[in-house]
């Protein structure tokens, strides 16, 4: 298997260096070379596999770029992809991510964590790492309260953060715009009247407030808003109510594993024909799947850019993941690659600075100075809450069972 | 339970509803405005739920056998049912049928589909009850309670590998764990208006009706059956007394056996039944539908065969209410709110006896 022959590799490599610096004299001082360890916590049982194993080829393509080496050779990345769902939930499982942090907080060889998928994960994750100075860099993670003071509960971001300095960054725009996005693109395509159901999770509860409260801004009509059992059979009791109220559009903040699929059949057999919108948390194939036909004419809000509208160096990205993987990238693939180059970048800088790069504080220091780097999505810096300051997000719509590009929606 | 002290119990009760209730959606005054303003909307819901219940009730019913024969609490129960699910998939997509293919090829699929599924969950289940409950017949409760678990574990993962072979039945879809479209075979025909030609504002369809009927018959005839055939009898006499229905000649493994089987088959036809009524088969779904269930068959009275059935009806039409009249974000707390209540005045459940422990 794959990973296996990585681990074969790894040894191997591991080995020749001791024999190397054996030959060297053997009086190498720790800061000079080595091995350093990344982890990835990503959802990898369950229906989420689909894309986050993309994540991971595209971790693991950042490093290998590099040889997986870092500062000149000197130091070896060891990567290890982890997994924090479990077969129970099918989905991520609070106490896996929790034993996961613990074990990660223990083991001093790793100095970066790539995670989490799911942004109720990482409101686990961080304040376990945070005492450590383990620096957790997030491919995927929308939550605005996770990094944006006043944009989420009064007490965050402050709370994830015991010894007071963040070690939590990510490349992917938050919620506060994709929900405020949303909204707009709604009341463009012609909606006056709303009604909103979420998944009762942090990200889609979090999405379906901001909807909320744009809509209402916006001048939208807001004619309910109600949370859903994600584990029921079905919604046909809800989706009649619903669907006597008559919105014009039905918002659902949510992922695909809270059975997104099943709720959009039970709402168009009930014979609502109005329009439907949801966020990036179905917008993946699983979706597609679970849904069917009644996926149909679904419209999507998406921090990012779908894979196909590439452009650039991210377009030549694309390719030669597809070349060397066989196969599509899926939407958060890309920030993946980007996560891992941006891991390699702040490592590289820690050596010119004449840091360690085994030591966990500078490595976070680091991830958080970086400025106009220059990433496959053009240049971006990490803010002092960690924040991207890349706000470009898109609009898909569903046509004939496959995600077509709408448009660019939001900030430049 | 004094007289007192139940009236105490009852009126804290009906305060802390009326005071704390319109947090969790319950405002009486708004829900009666609504269905004094629309009842025909009271009508629908009522409708649905007797649907969803139905399909409760005839998971319940594995649930109330198994534990009316040898209290013990299934837990595999619910995933057994999943298998239903998955078998019912398979057979339908070696049909290669869909929602254009001719009725009769539809019926045939669906047929074939009934008899393998209910044939194969019934084999699942007493071949769990072999292999897991048999041997720790006279161990402490507890041990089989846990082994029950383990065992819907087991199940569970092996619905979650059974998606993944893909590369034999392309109808499980390119994602292993991701719910799969169940091809929607019965027709959407309204009942009302298409068929019997009145004009309701209710919607009635021939799938809802073939739950509800399918569902109805299964039930009256598991009723009869026990009611009425010598295995029927063997087995309340199983169910009454081991030891006494051992020395009367009554081969108790066997009717043990033949009670998993029985319940296995109803898990079985449930879950094709909720695959063409949902059009979705998902490895978790027998973990939520057990719990439910679960909850209908305590509600009832477990080990009462009517009494499941009244608790899965009740549970779904609850369920449904709270959707439409309270707040879908509350509908679990409410249903195991009314769980509470009744094993607050009915420890033993809503048509349940105090049956003695033993030994």
């Amino acid at each position: 298997m794959n990973k296996r022959s990585t681990y074969l590799m790894l040894s191997m490599a591991v080995l020749v260096s001791l024999v190397l610096t054996a030959c060297g004299g053997g009086a190498a001082a720790p800061a000079t070379g080595g091995t350093i360890k990344v982890v990835s916590d990503l959802p990898m049982t369950g229906s989420s596999l689909g894309q986050t194993q993309t994540i991971v080829n595209g971790i693991t393509q950042a490093f290998e770029a590099t040889g997986n080496k870092v500062c000149g050779g000197k130091w070896q990345i060891q990567f290890e992809a982890h997994d924090d769902a479990s077969a129970a939930l099918g989905k991520w499982d609070p106490d896996v991510v929790t034993a996961n942090a613990k074990q990660y907080a223990a083991d001093s060889s790793i100095v970066a964590v790539i995670g989490t998928f799911n942004s109720g994960a990482a409101k686990l994750m961080i304040p376990i790492l945070n005492p450590e100075n383990l620096a957790m860099i997030s491919p995927a993670n929308t939550y605005p309260g996770l990094t944006k003071p006043g944009k989420g509960e009064a007490d965050e971001p402050g709370k994830y953060f015991p010894n007071g300095t963040p070690n939590y960054a990510r490349v992917v725009p938050a919620d506060d715009l994709q929900g405020a996005v949303g909204a707009n693109w709604a009341k463009d395509l012609g909606a006056t009247s709303v009604y909103i159901l979420d998944d009762q999770e942090l990200y889609g509860k979090g999405l379906a407030d901001v909807f909320d409260a744009s809509a209402n801004e916006i001048g939208l009509t807001v004619l309910g808003h109600e949370g859903i059992d994600g584990k029921a059979a079905d919604y046909k009791a809800l989706a009649t109510k619903v669907n006597e109220l008559n919105p014009d559009l039905i918002y659902f903040g949510g992922i695909t594993q809270n059975n997104a699929g099943q709720l959009w059949k039970d709402i168009r057999n009930v014979g609502y024909a109005g329009l439907l919108m949801g966020p990036d948390g179905i917008y993946e194939g699983a979706f597609l799947e679970a849904a069917g036909d009644a996926a149909e004419g679904t419209y999507l809000t998406f921090g990012g850019v779908p894979p196909s509208e590439l452009q650039g160096a991210a377009a030549t990205w694309r390719d030669s993941y597809k070349a060397k993987f066989g196969s599509d990238p899926e939407v958060y693939t890309v920030y993946g690659y980007v996560a891992g180059t941006l891991l390699v970048d702040a490592l590289e800088r820690v050596c010119t600075a004449g840091g360690s790069p085994t030591d966990r504080k500078t490595v976070r220091d680091a991830v958080f100075a970086t400025k106009d780097f220059d990433s496959v999505l053009g240049k971006f810096s990490i803010d002092a809450n960690g924040d991207t300051t890349i706000t470009t997000m898109s609009g898909s719509v569903v046509e004939n069972g496959e995600f077509v590009f709408s448009s660019l929606l939001g900030g430049g | 339970m004094r007289i007192g002290q139940r009236v105490l119990l009852a009126s804290v009760g009906i305060y802390l509803l009326l005071f704390f209730g319109p947090l969790a959606g319950f405002d009486l005054f708004r829900v009666i405005g609504e269905i004094a303003n629309k009842p025909s909307t009271l009508l629908q819901q009522l409708l649905i739920g007797l649907a969803n219940g139905s399909l409760l009730a005839l998971i319940a019913l594995g649930y109330t056998l198994v534990y009316g024969i040898i209290e013990l609490v299934n837990f595999a129960h619910g995933d057994v049912y999943m298998l239903g699910a998955f078998m019912s998939l398979t057979v339908i997509g070696a049909f290669n049928v869909d929602k254009g293919s001719s009725p009769a090829i539809k019926a045939t699929a669906i047929v074939v589909a009934f008899l393998s599924a209910v044939v194969f969950t019934a084999g699942v289940n007493a071949l769990i009850e072999r292999v897991a409950y048999r041997r720790l017949r006279n161990a402490p409760r507890l041990a089989v309670l846990i082994s029950a678990i383990g065992m819907s574990f087991i199940v569970q993962n092996v619905g979650l590998f059974w998606g993944s072979l893909r590369a034999f039945f392309p109808i499980m879809g390119v994602n292993s764990a991701a719910p799969k479209a169940f091809p929607d075979l019965i027709g959407r025909i309204d009942v009302f208006k298409d068929i019997l030609h009145i004009d309701v504002p209710i919607a009635f369809n021939t799938k809802d009706l073939l739950v509800i009927v399918m569902a109805s018959v299964l039930m009256i005839g598991l009723r009869l059956f026990v009611q009425y055939t010598k295995l029927g009898k063997a087995m309340r006499a199983t169910a009454e007394n081991r030891d006494a229905a051992k020395i009367m000649g009554i081969d108790v493994d066997r009717v043990i056996s033949f009670t998993f089987l029985l319940g296995g088959a109803l898990a079985g036809a449930a879950g094709l039944l909720v695959g063409l009524y949902n059009n979705t088969a998902v490895f978790t779904m027998g973990f939520t539908a057990g719990l439910r269930a679960f909850t209908a068959a305590v509600v009832g009275g477990i080990g009462n065969i009517t009494g499941a059935m009244l608790g899965g009806m009740l549970i779904g039409i609850l369920a449904a209410f709270s959707d439409q009249y309270f707040s879908s974000r509350w509908t679990n707390a409410w249903v195991f709110a009314v769980l509470v209540m009744v094993m607050v005045f009915r420890p033993t459940g809503l048509l349940g006896e105090s049956v003695g422990q033993k030994a």
